[in-house]
């Protein structure tokens, strides 16, 4: 992974993107070889701390009951840090929601959790972000917002892996992008580049 | 009719299991008439416990002539048939054995322990013995629900603990609000047994203490101890049982690891 950029994982179901993602922040284990953060068998690191430094933002928008406030403080809040109320009406503003610090998660549309899912995930000052297909569950218009929050996201230096089935969206997106295939990297390279070549082919 | 028929106290009881059983296994048949196979369960679980009862009147009728100590040997089999028993339920939960049997063991032995030497349990093996099996019985249900519900919990919510152990959370506070649902529904049973005690039933221990002689009003109040011992053993079982099992369900690298 290159600093600051936006790599798209492609690949057909069950060719291994989201067990890739979810190895990177270690909710689950490698059977073999490792990663490296920053140079450094992330094994070595302690597992918090990893999950800390790499956010990561799901499938679905699993929120916790509660406002959406709480929500976002929930990530500083493990390191004893309590995040005021401009910090959160700061990461609110970034991903589209001013306003709605008091509101309950209950009362949010689908994309509205997935965007506070994003701030609760920014909240922790994460050096890499995982989405792991984090528009699928979502409809065209919310889908659009959430495009929205990651393009400003990356344009702010956030380093992401963008998991993805949607070529087109891929496209819109990544500078980069990564296929794979049975578990197995069979390409990477510039968006244009995989994606042409993936398209040729099929 | 029953009594016309025997006279040896020991052949009527088991005439009237008999005619118990026989009602048990209309029921099995009933069930069966919709579909549900439950008629060699019940078989086998009703010569079952007719079988292990008759071994414990067996028992007991030794015991009273026996040492004190042997009442403290047969409540700890208890314990550790209870922790077999309220693990068999829950196979998923890695080590739910360990756990009930050290909830059990703990949320009932310390209960009784200090109640027999506040004076509030008799000491005499025919008094602590059954009076400790009930609150040994009604700490492995509570902590058979506790594990169920938390587990059922567990997995209904694994997105949400996911979401939290991704944000850097430590494991037992990624479940704590499953451990707090299963802690609050594990109780429910002791508690509607302290608020309906009198009202929809009247326990066995409070009838056995009038047919022996006691006077009511003792038998009453004495039941109404039980009860409380009961709940507080159940609570202190379950709060147990919901501190260990959080940390069961983790893989040493803190990933979640509930058998799929």
């Amino acid at each position: 992974m290159n600093a600051g950029e936006l790599l798209a994982i492609v690949g057909p179901s069950g060719a291994g993107k989201s067990s890739l993602l979810r190895l990177l922040n270690r909710l689950d284990e490698p059977t073999s070889g490792t990663a490296l953060i920053e140079g450094k068998d992330y094994r070595e690191i302690p597992t918090r701390e990893v999950r800390r430094r790499i956010g990561m933002v799901m499938q679905r928008p699993f929120v916790f009951p509660g406002s959406v406030a709480a929500n976002l403080r929930f990530g500083p809040q493990q390191q004893g840090r309590t995040l005021s109320d401009q910090e959160i009406e700061g990461l609110l503003r970034d991903v589209g929601l001013s306003g709605h610090a008091a509101e309950d998660v209950g009362h949010l549309s689908g994309g509205e959790a997935q965007r506070v899912c994003f701030a609760r995930a920014l909240a922790n000052q994460p050096s890499v972000l995982l989405l792991d297909e984090p528009t699928s569950a979502l409809d065209e218009v919310a889908k659009l917002e959430v495009e929205a929050v990651i393009r400003r996201i990356s344009r702010q230096g956030v380093t992401s892996v963008l998991v993805t089935h949607d070529f087109q969206q891929a496209r819109r997106l990544a500078t980069r992008a990564a296929q794979l295939q049975s578990g197995k990297l069979i390409r990477i390279g510039p968006i244009s580049e995989v994606l042409n070549v993936e398209a040729t082919l099929s | 009719m029953l009594k016309q028929l025997f006279h040896s106290q020991v052949a009527l009881g088991f005439a009237q299991a008999g005619v118990t059983a026989v009602l048990a296994m209309i029921i099995g048949v009933a069930a069966r008439k919709r579909g549900i196979h439950v008629e060699s369960e019940t078989l086998v679980a009703l010569a079952r416990g007719l079988a292990q009862i008759v071994a414990v009147g067996f028992v007991l009728v030794f015991m009273l002539k026996g040492p004190q100590w042997t009442s403290a040997l047969m409540l700890s089999a208890m314990v550790i048939a209870a922790g077999l028993t309220s693990a068999r339920r829950t196979k998923k939960i890695p080590g739910s054995f360990e756990v009930s049997f050290w909830s059990i063991l703990i949320g009932s032995g310390s209960v009784i322990a200090v109640m027999t030497w506040a004076g509030v349990i008799d000491g005499a093996i025919t008094s602590i013995v059954p009076v400790g099996s009930m609150i040994i019985a009604n700490a492995m249900n509570t902590n058979a629900l506790a594990l169920d519900r938390f587990r059922a919990e567990v997995e209904s919510h694994i997105g949400e603990i996911e979401s939290a152990l991704a944000l850097g959370a430590a494991p037992d506070i990624s479940v704590s609000p499953a451990a707090e649902k299963s802690f609050s529904a594990s109780l429910i049973p002791a508690l509607n047994n302290l608020r309906s005690l009198g009202l929809v039933w009247i326990p066995g221990l409070m009838a056995g203490m009038v047919l022996t002689g006691s006077s009511p009003l003792y038998a009453a109040i004495y039941q109404f101890v039980v009860i409380a011992m009961i709940f507080a053993s159940s609570g202190l079982t379950s709060l147990i049982c919901t501190s260990l099992i959080r940390q069961r369900i983790f893989t040493s690298a803190e990933q979640l690891a509930l058998a799929r």
